[in-house]
């Protein structure tokens, strides 16, 4: 069978990778790369569990085709902490209990990731639902999900209580 | 994060009643947890299953050649090569058939290849000739005389009829003043986990079988492949994954399973099958359909007389654990409130429709429909108000129900009066907040954004806004629907202070890891950073019944418990020999022990740890607890007192209608909760948001299409599970009611979320428009069909 070879950056490191043609991001993510924190939830890009920013957009993994990623950075759920401590977002989404079976979350700090790099006010709750309506949960009803990120939004680092990497420096 | 018990002085905290985030969640925000669809095994090859496209069809010949000799596959297996044995709660069901398939999805082959790709592909490749045979899809068709038998040998479509009764119906309706008939339509609901079914099987060289398993009954499953597989349960341990999500899917084992031990067999390889979402829609269990024809009546005063229901459940075409759904529906009808007559009929049905399991309520959110709608209308009928119409009916604590339930602690008439006060405030207050200290920031955000004053005047003409109720009840002790209602633990202590609670329990996602820790800690006098949870290994912890029925913290709980007390009984012992005092006068907290009179003398628990196992004759500190709950079940007549408490709630829903389209939207909830104590604040929310947000779709949104026995929109988006712009803000209120037999008062409160929603917004729909919507979902299609039934086509 035909393969392909692709070069791409992911969370900062450079990797070259061999693979189908017809294989998707998420494909060569989870499975050959081993970054497993980026979930098959539906391959139909409806459900927004294998959320990755690509070249700092959010997007679904599972609805990009490798080729397309050549020489692009994509950055995963693995690449938002830094130093090994939580950046605000993911500290705020454990603290605010956004999340029980945490099978969305990676694709929920991803899009939430993205809409707090892209707006310029403090956001409104309304618009924090409008930025995670691609992300579907079954546990939590959002309540907490929304909580977590107008508590980043809108809280200092020092407020929040929780490291500051988040804040200072964007995700990616 | 900390409060301060002030019976030992700030130094010493209680951690019951703290908002405690979950153990997993670091993991889980980095990427790090490893779900069963992560889980890679060296040499694991991958299995795919063929299914059958009929829902009803004779198999004439399977060709599995030209599959086998695709290159990467290494077994193709048919019913030739699986035990016959029936199995399932129905004993209805086989691994793979050979001679005839009864729903679309029914298992036929099975492939184990190197790869998906191959596994798929192979698939593709196995030839099945299928003579197709007549099939019945709805369970009043199933049940006329010349319907075509879904089991044959069992000679009816009839699985089970059951019959609950107390007092004299027939002769109260008679009495009555008023009555209210309804016949009512609940439709397909799906699980949908955001994690596809999973399991991975896997032999060891003594022929041991680990199976990984996202199921939630490890013990059950253990015994159910080995009855299944005809090989012994001693050799078969399985292994809890992370669970993505279940809601009652993982209560049964389905085919898929023994599939992926017989292929690992055949292969000796470990073998892994995963769904995707596809197979999901197809093959993964559903919430059964349930017709039910009730009627309610009342006497002028305002008294509950009497209710009626008669249910027909659409069970597919296998029996599963579902069926006992029944238990729950026949509580929620005869014990919800005090009503001194009831009747419950339940006919379940076997069709050639896709199979049906447990879902999150099991049978209560359709009976808590049915009857919170009745009662609204009883009120309507009297004229009196809804709230006061159910608080002149509702239980209270300490009384027996005619049906034998044993009411302890009660808080449905708090929890009522709680709603009256919301909704009467013209902005809903957030009590909580993920910040405890007073910076309740996310409230100002939502007034200021998510919410408005509840007022009239500012609502275009075209839009109307209605506010309903609904009350609800639920097991909260534990449920005995199997012979034993038990869950097993182990407290270990090691020389350097660290405890291990080994529990049967399983966790998936609701918490369990964290609220047992609390327990643990709490009772033994730790620091909550000294306890490790261990489970979801049936080598390993002792033995529990599952995760279901909202019993974990209740059942699980007071075994850890009972656990960590045994081990603070033999710590205490030791120190009394180090104290020379008796044990009596000592206590155990934050990780020390202390005279009661003199909390300043302490010494470090680590210590007394160490003298008890490092000396002539020592040992080191192992607690152990078993606790099964003083419940019983339900006997042939659906009576008995199933749990050990029952858990309450009322919710208030305000909806907005827009009576051009027929859209619904709900604008608040209101949710009041009896939840014995809050153990751990957090949590508890989290369990009724995610529940009111599968009761929003339940009632609005949320319909399995199924199509002559095939379900036709088999796709997330088509199916409507809610988006967050769906879901309104929640306004949650704990009633604390301290259960006498819960862990420090704690009851169940998994399911109560969901069960009353639907009911709460059919109601306020007709507050809103006059109208009374009666089957699920609530389209715009069916309100504008009733709206323009009440006031004609022209007037809209």
């Amino acid at each position: 069978m035909e393969q392909l070879s692709l070069a791409l950056t992911v969370n900062g490191e450079a990797y070259q990778v061999t693979t189908r043609p017809y294989a998707t991001l998420l494909d060569v993510l989870h499975d050959q790369l081993g970054l497993t924190g980026t979930h098959e939830g539906c391959r139909m890009g409806e459900c927004g569990s294998c959320s990755v920013l690509l070249d700092g957009h959010a997007v679904n993994a599972c609805l990009v085709l490798a080729p397309d990623v050549e020489g692009r950075a994509v950055t995963t759920v693995e690449g938002l902490a830094e130093n090994g401590s939580l950046s605000a977002l993911q500290a705020a989404f454990v603290q605010c209990g956004a999340l029980q079976c945490g099978y969305c979350t990676s694709g929920m700090l991803i899009s939430a990731a993205a809409f707090l790099k892209r707006v310029q006010e403090t956001p409104t709750a309304a618009e924090v639902r409008r930025a995670l309506v691609g992300n579907l949960c079954r546990c939590t009803g959002y309540a907490k999900i929304i909580d977590a990120i107008l508590a980043v939004a809108t809280k200092s680092p020092n407020e929040m209580n929780v490291a500051s990497e988040f804040a200072a420096r964007g995700h990616d | 994060m900390s409060r301060p018990n002030s019976q030992h002085g700030d130094m010493i905290e209680t951690l019951i009643g703290q908002r405690l985030p979950k153990r997993d969640a670091p993991a889980k925000v980095t990427g790090q947890t490893i779900y069963g669809h992560d889980l890679v095994r060296p040499h694991m090859l991958y299995g795919k299953i063929v299914r059958s496209p009929y829902a009803s069809a004779r198999i004439v010949a399977i060709d599995t050649s030209r599959a086998e000799k695709l290159a990467g596959v290494r077994a193709v297996l048919t019913a030739r090569d699986a035990p016959h044995r029936l199995f399932g709660y129905g004993a209805d069901n086989l691994i793979l058939k050979g001679t005839r398939v009864l729903h679309v999805g029914d298992e036929v082959a099975a492939i184990a290849a190197s790869d998906p790709y191959t596994a798929q592909e192979a698939a593709q490749l196995v030839r099945v000739e299928y003579e197709p045979l007549p099939a019945v899809f709805d369970p009043d068709d199933a049940l006329l005389p010349n319907a075509p038998l879904v089991h044959p040998a069992r000679g009816s479509n009839l699985f089970r009829q059951q019959l609950y009764q107390h007092g004299d119906p027939d002769a109260a309706f008679q009495e009555a003043d008023v009555i209210v008939k309804d016949e009512f339509e609940l439709p397909y609901a799906a699980n949908m986990p955001l994690e596809p079914c999973f399991c991975l099987a896997e032999f060891d060289a003594n022929d041991e079988l680990t199976l990984y398993s996202t199921t939630q009954v490890p013990y059950l499953l253990q015994r159910d492949l080995a009855n299944a597989l005809e090989m012994p349960a001693s050799h078969i341990r399985i292994l809890q994954t992370a669970i993505g999500g279940s809601f009652g899917r993982g209560l049964d084992m389905y085919p898929f399973e023994p599939i992926a031990v017989l292929l690992a067999q055949k292969t000796k390889c470990p073998v892994r099958l995963a769904f995707d979402r596809r197979e999901e829609f197809l093959a993964a269990p559903i919430r059964q359909p349930i017709r039910v024809k009730m009627r309610s009546a009342a006497k002028r005063d305002g008294t509950l007389w009497a209710r009626d229901a008669h249910a027909v459940l659409n069970i597919g075409a296998y029996a599963s654990w579902g069926t006992v759904t029944t238990v729950v529906m026949a509580e929620t009808v005869g014990s919800l409130y005090r009503v001194p007559h009831a009747r419950f009929v339940a006919d379940l049905v076997y069709t050639n429709s896709p199979v049906t399991g447990a879902m999150r309520g099991f049978g209560n959110p359709q009976s808590t429909f049915c009857v919170e709608v009745q009662m609204d209308r009883l009120a309507d009928a009297l004229g009196m108000d809804p709230l006061e119409f159910r608080l002149r009916n509702v239980n209270q604590p300490n009384t027996t129900t005619p049906q034998g339930l044993k009411i302890t602690s009660c808080g449905l008439q708090e929890c009522l009066e709680i709603l009256g006060d919301i909704v009467d405030a013209t902005l809903i207050p957030r009590k909580s907040s993920c910040f405890p200290q007073g910076n309740d920031y996310s409230f100002e955000v939502r007034k200021r954004d998510d919410l408005r004053p509840h007022s009239s005047s500012l609502i275009p003409p075209h839009l109307a806004r209605g506010i309903g109720f609904a009350s609800t009840m639920n097991v909260g002790g534990g449920a005995r629907i199997y012979r034993s209602d038990g869950c097993g633990a182990i407290v270990k202590v090691d020389d350097f202070g660290r405890v291990t609670l080994i529990t049967g329990a399983s966790e998936i996602g609701q918490g369990a890891d964290i609220v047992l820790a609390q327990i643990t800690a709490e009772t033994l006098g730790m620091t909550l950073d000294a306890v490790r949870v261990v489970n979801g290994d049936t080598a390993l912890a002792p033995w529990d019944v599952g995760v279901h029925a909202s019993r974990t913290t209740f059942i699980a709980g007071n075994a850890a418990r009972l656990a960590a007390l045994d081990a603070r009984k033999q710590l205490l012992e030791t120190a009394a020999e180090q104290f020379h005092v008796a044990p009596e006068e000592l206590d155990a907290r934050g990780g020390f022990i202390f005279r009661k009179n003199d909390p300043t003398a302490r010494v470090p628990l680590e210590k007394i740890i160490r003298a008890r196992h490092f000396r002539p004759f020592g040992e080191p500190v192992i607690g152990k607890g078993w606790y099964d709950p003083p419940n019983e079940m339900a006997d042939e007549h659906l009576r008995g007192n199933l749990s050990a408490s029952y858990s309450f709630a009322a919710h208030a829903v305000e909806v907005e209608v827009d009576t051009e389209t027929g859209r619904v939207r709900v604008l608040r909830v209101g949710a009041a909760h009896d939840v014995g104590r809050a153990l751990n604040p957090l949590l508890i929310e989290g369990q009724i948001e995610g529940g009111i947000h599968m009761g929003i779709g339940y009632a609005l949104t949320e319909q399995l299409r199924v199509e002559n026995g095939r379900v036709v929109n088999d796709s997330l988006r088509e199916y409507g599970i809610p988006t967050t712009l769906d879901m309104p803000p929640i306004d949650i209120r704990l009633v604390e009611t301290l259960d006498p037999e819960g862990p420090f008062g704690a009851k169940g409160v998994g399911e109560l979320g969901v069960t009353p929603v639907a009911a709460a917004i059919s109601n306020a729909i007709y507050d809103a428009v006059g109208v009374r919507i009666t089957s699920l979902p609530i389209t715009p299609e069916k309100v504008l069909r009733a709206l323009r039934a009440k006031h004609g086509f022209q007037s809209l």
